[in-house]
């Protein structure tokens, strides 16, 4: 089956044409979409037999080697219906062991599909059956939890669809999957990261940058090199190694999704990249953001928005002209773009919009932005929140002269009573090891929910904010958290090291421990210049976002640079469950840990 | 605002049965949820027996506090975290040896890799008055993020077959801070005649505005003390043309006639060097060295007939792997 599938891709190759290789795609990746309807044949329950196989795989006329899933990238779309069972049979054909794990599905532990925490793997020639009931519904995804698969392909769509009536009205769907794709092998993306952290970075501040007046002022870079830090460095991976990648599809293989003038077309959107995230537009369009990471939220209408890895966004657009429109899903740092199209018709096209400036960090991605909150974005009902929870930023019993009330005094532009601006002083976090692998600590980070995400700040049309996010449903557990867990993401950019609290998950003794059903407040506190997309399995928490009693119910949060994102808990699912952050390096490089909720079932009775 | 006293009204109708207060924040209470709550989960996890939730609360938890007035106090008064438990949930379902190997895989895979690499920073041909000359300066790492064990070379050698000086290091490097290394292991000189090992002290690292540096202590097998600093930048022109100023300063506690080496500073050597990265990995480069040789050492190269004085136009490669 497989030589077969070689001996098509040989023909491929020879031909180089993105219509071969849509031949092979399932026919809501093909290059040119109807978009999803029952008819169109789908992966769906009870019994969905999937084969993960290496395999040679053509993006833009090139042949890079890729692991598959049924042979596509992305791998076949499973479409399933709340409250049913399903039965996932996995089988592996690599000569490494593999996994997969349905993220942002919730499944009893030992299906959730990461090796060393959940099941042990599955070997080569095995066939490993998950089999849980469908308890949700909503746009999720798969991929491998087993070493750096997921960069070559391992990865695909879900859908689940709810038991009872959509609250979200549409005439068509379309599946869009994010991605980005190397013909570096994952593991020498690595090797380069370790050895030298700028290394895919091509859009460095250089001297003639400088005498063209490009970029920071001279002022400003000698600050920046004093502190050591590159506020360039916004994506460690770039579109130097990568292409991106709409269904499998590169730009130039334009993947297209038809439509009807006047119909409701929702749009899935999935981030399955491993490292990139997207500033995602179609201009000309308006876009209403329905669902956030597979959960119902009060419709928002936006020009764009940024989706981190990891992330889903359901969105539902209304093309009233017969014409094309392109969808722009720009790298963050603008180094490159996945892009398709949305038309009327095969084979048509929109201009595409050149690729933007990049972002440059500044001292609030550092977590030292002297004027504290002052850059909230609309949303005034947000404040009380935010300043509530910056109260909670000190977690129960620990007393180091950082109050609530030396935080109050430095807003109201007091005296910071105690407080030090260092960029890297330890007593600005208690929990943290501040050993060679953290590079700072952030003195005044800021609740970041209501602001654009880096490089969206001066943008002229509206841009999706998480505060702008209300879930449809009322939060399903009203109580109060109950105490508070504060973690730090820290790192260290010049080494390459990603940790939480100051230590990578090789060095960790001890897992993250929840009682079940507790009710926790979380404050992850970012002490880097880089955004991370920290993914709690097996869980929905509600983000704190200046909408009490209806927080969007996420799966994955970004944390801003030098920011912090409070969400509460409620740890309901016994067992022991993966946490990390979703950038496959960062989680490589040791940002992962290990949480667990006690007490299993057996010792509940 | 509709939305928040809908909200609130609804909390205050759940609340009460969550918020009973214990006489114990340890003591646990099953306590029923309405129906409402579970909603979400579809009527409960996956093989969980169904719709309950075991709760520890607060003290002083009431039904006013809703989630959004969550305030300090209350934290203050908040449960504690549980202790980490001792067993692997896993390992109750899946064979309890697979699962060990995987998780040791998993600590690996997530912090604990090795890597290497080899740097050649210098490696070049030397155009001088007295003739051609090869020079060479460069280090390898192999080991984790914190442990490493490194091997730096330097040397310079003429075409005409002669070596003027050659050496090894082989150090136990720790990372002791963000940016630095404390190195420490073994120097050994080759040339010139007679050769000498050393014991060595060093500490590398970036210094504030990206100054790559190293200074280096040498305890010879004779007693001799050697000192050395080392530095240089990296100026990018553009994204690939990059110029990189270099200094290397040689000190010495004391005379050692039979190296030629003078006490206090021996010799000062800067280079000013244009590069192109092809790769980053490699990296053709023209530019100047300028070497001087001063007091002591200045004379014993006089003594020599050698010029205490030496400039060089060099073509070289940077590379790295």
């Amino acid at each position: 089956m497989v030589m077969n599938r070689r001996g098509v891709l040989r023909g491929a190759r020879a031909l180089a044409t993105g219509l071969t290789a849509s031949a092979m795609l399932p026919s809501w990746a093909r290059s040119t979409a109807h978009g999803l309807s029952p008819s169109v044949p789908t992966l769906s329950g009870p019994d969905v037999a999937l084969t993960i196989a290496r395999t040679p795989w053509p993006v833009d006329g090139r042949i890079g080697d890729a692991i598959t899933i049924n042979g596509t990238i992305p791998a076949p779309l499973i479409r399933l219906r709340q409250g049913e069972k399903v039965r996932l049979a996995v089988t592996n054909l690599l000569k490494e062991d593999t996994s997969i794990h349905w993220h942002g599905v919730l499944v009893p532990f030992q299906f959730d599909g990461v090796p060393g925490v959940s099941f042990p793997g599955i070997r080569p020639g095995e066939t490993f059956v998950y089999d849980f009931p469908i308890i949700q519904s909503g746009t999720y995804w798969y991929h491998s939890h087993s070493g750096l698969q997921e960069q070559m392909g391992h990865y695909g769509p879900i859908i689940i669809d709810p038991a009872s009536v959509d609250p979200v009205a549409y005439d068509r769907e379309h599946v869009i999957v994010l991605s980005d794709f190397s013909f570096m092998s994952p593991h020498m993306i690595m090797d380069k990261l370790k050895k030298q952290p700028g290394y895919f970075n091509y859009q460095k501040q250089t001297l003639a940058g400088l005498l063209a007046g490009e970029g920071q002022p001279l002022a400003e870079r000698l600050r920046w090199g004093k502190m050591r830090m590159d506020p360039t460095d916004v994506s460690d991976v770039t579109g130097s190694t990568y292409t991106f990648l709409v269904n499998g599809h590169g730009p130039k293989d334009n993947w297209t999704a038809l439509f009807q003038p006047w119909e409701r077309v929702r749009l899935r959107f999935v981030n399955a990249a491993a490292m990139t995230t997207f500033d995602v537009r179609i201009p000309g369009l308006k876009m209403s953001v329905v669902q956030a990471d597979g959960q119902n939220v009060r419709p928002v209408e936006v020009d764009e928005f940024q989706i981190a890895v990891a992330e889903t966004f359901d969105v539902v657009v209304r093309p009233a002209e017969n014409r094309a429109f392109t969808l722009v899903a720009e790298a963050v740092d603008r180094s490159g773009m996945a892009r398709a199209t949305l038309a009327p018709r095969e084979g048509m096209s929109a201009p595409v919009p050149p690729l933007r400036g990049r972002p440059i960090a500044t001292m609030r991605d550092m977590g030292m932005d002297m004027r504290g909150g002052a850059q909230m974005k609309g949303d005034a009902g947000n404040g009380g929140e935010t300043t509530g929870h910056s109260a909670m930023a000190e977690p129960p019993g620990s007393s180091t002269g950082r109050s609530q009330g030396g935080m109050n005094k430095d807003r109201n532009g007091g005296p910071h009573a105690g407080m030090s601006m260092s960029m890297r002083d330890p007593e600005n976090a208690p929990g943290v090891k501040t050993g060679p692998g953290v590079q700072m600590i952030s003195p005044m980070p800021q609740d970041r929910t209501s602001e654009p995400g880096q490089g969206l700040n001066n943008t002229e049309h509206k841009v999706l904010v998480y505060a702008d996010l209300i879930s449809l449903d009322p939060n399903p557990d009203p109580r109060p958290p109950q105490r508070t867990k504060e973690i730090h993401l820290t790192g260290n950019m010049e080494r390459f090291m990603w940790s939480f609290d100051g230590e990578k998950f090789s060095d960790v003794k001890e897992p993250i421990p929840f009682r079940k059903d507790e009710r926790v407040r979380v404050i992850l506190v970012n002490d880097s210049m880089m955004s991370h997309p920290i993914h709690l399995h097996g869980h929905f928490f509600e983000v704190v976002n200046g909408h009490p009693g209806r927080h969007p119910r996420k799966h994955t949060v970004n944390v801003a640079p030098g920011g912090k994102v409070t969400f509460d808990l409620t740890a309901d699912a016994p067992g022991d469950w993966a946490f990390h952050c979703h950038l496959l390096y960062h989680m490589h490089a040791g940002m992962f840990q290990v949480v667990t909720i006690r007490p299993l079932d057996e010792e509940a009775a | 605002m509709k939305v928040v006293t809908a909200t609130r009204l609804w909390l205050l109708l759940a609340a009460p049965s969550v918020a009973q207060s214990a006489e114990d924040q340890s003591l646990r209470h099953d306590v029923s949820v309405p129906h409402a709550l579970s909603a979400d989960r579809g009527g409960g996890r996956p093989g969980l027996p169904g719709p309950h939730m075991t709760t520890s609360t607060a003290k002083e938890t009431s039904t006013s506090q809703a989630a959004d007035t969550f305030s300090s106090k209350h934290a203050a008064h908040g449960s504690t975290a549980p202790s980490p438990p001792g067993d692997h949930a896993a390992d109750r379902l899946f064979d309890r040896r697979s699962m060990e190997d995987a998780r040791n895989e998993l600590r690996r895979d997530q912090g604990g890799g090795t890597f290497s690499m080899i740097l050649l920073n210098v490696a070049e041909y030397q155009a001088r008055k007295d003739g051609s000359f090869y020079r060479w300066d460069g280090e390898g790492w192999w080991g984790g993020d914190l442990n490493r064990l490194v091997i730096k070379s330097e040397g310079r050698g003429g075409f005409d077959g002669t070596t003027e000086n050659a050496e090894v290091q082989a150090l136990y490097s720790r990372a002791v801070s963000p940016y630095f290394d404390l190195q420490t292991g073994i120097r050994h000189d080759f040339e010139p005649n007679p050769s000498r090992s050393y014991a060595t002290l060093a500490l590398e690292g970036l210094m504030p505005y990206w100054f790559e540096v190293e200074g280096s202590a040498f305890l010879s097998n004779k007693g001799d003390l050697l000192g050395r600093f080392d530095a240089y930048y990296d100026q990018l022109l553009t994204q690939r043309l990059v110029i990189q100023p270099r200094v290397e300063i040689n000190l010495a506690a004391q005379d050692v006639p039979e190296n030629d080496i003078g006490s206090g500073l021996s010799d000062v050597e800067l280079g000013l060097r244009l590069r192109y990265e092809v790769l980053r990995e490699l990296a053709p480069y023209l530019g100047v060295s300028y070497e001087r040789k001063i007091g002591d050492t200045a004379d014993y190269a006089r003594d020599e007939g050698e010029e205490a004085e030496t400039l060089s136009f060099v073509l070289g490669v940077r590379a790295w792997f």
